[in-house]
């Protein structure tokens, strides 16, 4: 045989292989699409970013561009005594949380773009209030990211608790990758970590370094949009975007710094590099990374039985292809990644309800309950 | 001498509000580029070319070109339902990015005159402020 022939096929198998070597594995796959529909809870939400369940048939979301509603067996009301809300790209009403003892003290946490200051721009701030039926009063400023900026991009958010009386929060970097997420003493590009009354933790790691902002747990983020506390292990797991791909999980441990901008596997919009390093000692590596990127938005694990064969599972919405992407884990690895519901729509939020469904918050729809046909 | 500094300050003043009501094109087109760049890119791309079916183009868009108060008005308070841009339908959602009305006349000067789009109207603050929902 002429070995000249041969010469072609290398070459295709090896751009082949090239090619797919891009994706960062498991390959996405995508199953059998009539298994799982959705029903719709409340609709005419343009961005639902935020909700939080009162109870099985009542829940609160948040309208990013500066709504509250309580949404009661699909009947959405609005909610008054909202501060005033800085809506500038990225920014506005982002999330909502009970408070652990809601049922009791009726308060309620959210997060928003303000600026309090009087001065241009906005940043992230935390917020907690009292719920009572449809009004929010002992509205209280519980942290304000400063300085205020003229920038859209990343002002985070989510909101999460643990069970020892901590609430964590995250920032993105507000447009200043340089600048913020590396610098102890700027806010931006960080998880914060506050007890529930807004007060700062005695431990939290850099309470003792000068200068250092004392509410920061974490570091090196870029832009966190989805947080949920692991059901076993009560682990933060935090989801970021990335740039041109490097959207990353990671799980958040205290004092750490998760190396944004110094390492990331992504690139610039532009196709420009921005580091041509992925890793540093003493930067945390993603547990997972997604190249190309998907726009990561809201996470949540199936802690129940209500869905076959999830349990345990990682639920994370995409915003860029309309999915939602289902990530399936052993020894703490990904090891097979799905698409359920393709072509849903832009996916906010994912929250697992107090019935063990999973909800989605779906851009210019509302909220969605996922459900095994 | 008084009256002289008085003079003086009026006359900068006014400058000041002549230069600010008639940027010029150039510097809008400037200060618009920063603009795309920080609110716009990520969906309509540094290309102005999109995402086929999913973000509309905004090089040689017809519906840019063609529709220029529309155009101010979904950047100014947000655009949603069916359109069609070059022969293909788009049924997405653009939100409000809580833009001034003169950045708003400068990053649609910008997106008027780059990849080889060409308008003869210059945008002022003053058109997009006549702008209503």
């Amino acid at each position: 045989m002429n070995k000249n022939i041969l010469i072609p096929i290398y070459l295709t198998v090896f751009y082949l292989t090239s090619c797919i070597s891009q994706e960062n594995p498991p390959e996405l796959k995508t199953p059998d699409q009539t298994k799982y529909s959705t029903v719709t809870v409340v609709e005419g939400i343009e961005i639902p970013w935020g909700m939080d369940f009162i109870s099985k048939n009542e829940l609160l979301v948040t309208e990013k561009k500066g709504k509250v509603y309580r949404v009661l067996n699909g009947e959405k009301t609005e909610v008054s005594g909202l501060p005033e809300i800085y809506q500038r790209g990225q920014g506005g009403l982002l999330d909502i949380a009970l408070h652990p003892d809601f049922s009791k003290n009726k308060i309620i946490y959210f997060t928003a773009g303000v600026n309090v200051e009087g001065d241009e721009g906005g940043n992230t701030a935390l917020y907690s209030a009292e719920l009572n039926d449809y009004s929010l009063s002992n509205v209280k400023l519980l942290y304000k990211a400063t300085p205020n900026t003229k920038k859209g991009q990343h002002w985070g958010s989510r909101i999460v608790f643990d069970d020892q009386g901590h609430l964590f929060f995250g920032i993105g970097d507000r447009g200043n990758r340089d600048v913020n997420p590396q610098d102890l003493k700027r806010d931006g590009g960080k998880i914060y970590r506050l007890n529930l009354d807004g007060s700062i933790p005695e431990d939290n790691p850099f309470v003792n370094e000068e200068g250092a902002i004392k509410a920061v747990y974490s570091y090196g983020h870029r832009n966190p949009q989805g947080m949920t506390v692991h059901p076993e292990t009560g682990e933060i797991w935090e989801n970021e975007h990335g740039p041109k791909g490097g959207d990353e999980i990671n799980i958040i441990q205290k004092g750490k710094n998760f190396g944004w901008p110094v390492i990331t596997y992504g690139i610039n919009y532009s196709g420009t590099s921005i580091t041509d390093k992925t890793a540093m000692p003493g930067m945390e590596q993603p547990f997972y990374y997604w190249v190309p990127s998907i726009a990561p938005s809201g996470m949540a694990f199936s802690s129940s039985k209500v869905y076959k064969g999830w349990k345990g599972d990682l639920f994370v919405g995409s915003l860029k292809f309309k999915y939602l992407e289902r990530l399936v884990m052993k020894r703490g690895k990904v090891v097979k990644r799905e698409k359920v519901l393709n072509d849903i729509g832009r996916v906010r939020n994912v929250k697992e309800g107090p019935d063990g469904h999973l909800y989605l918050g779906v851009e210019g729809k509302g909220i969605l309950k996922v459900i095994e046909n | 001498m008084k009256l002289l500094f008085a003079w003086i300050f009026v006359v900068a003043l006014l400058q000041g509000v002549a230069l600010y009501q008639d940027k010029p094109l150039e510097k809008s087109i400037a200060d618009g580029e920063e603009i795309y760049q920080d609110f716009c890119l990520q969906c309509h791309l540094d290309s102005g070319d999109g995402v086929s079916g999913v973000f509309p183009p905004l090089a040689k868009s017809d519906y840019l070109l063609n529709n220029i108060d529309l155009s101010i008005k979904g950047i100014k308070y947000g655009l949603s339902g069916p359109i069609v841009v070059n022969g293909e339908k788009y049924d997405g959602l653009m939100q409000n990015q809580g833009l001034e009305n003169q950045e708003i006349a400068d990053v649609m000067n910008y997106i008027l005159n780059n990849w080889g789009n060409q308008s003869d109207e210059i945008i002022t603050s003053d058109r997009v402020a006549a702008v209503k929902e």
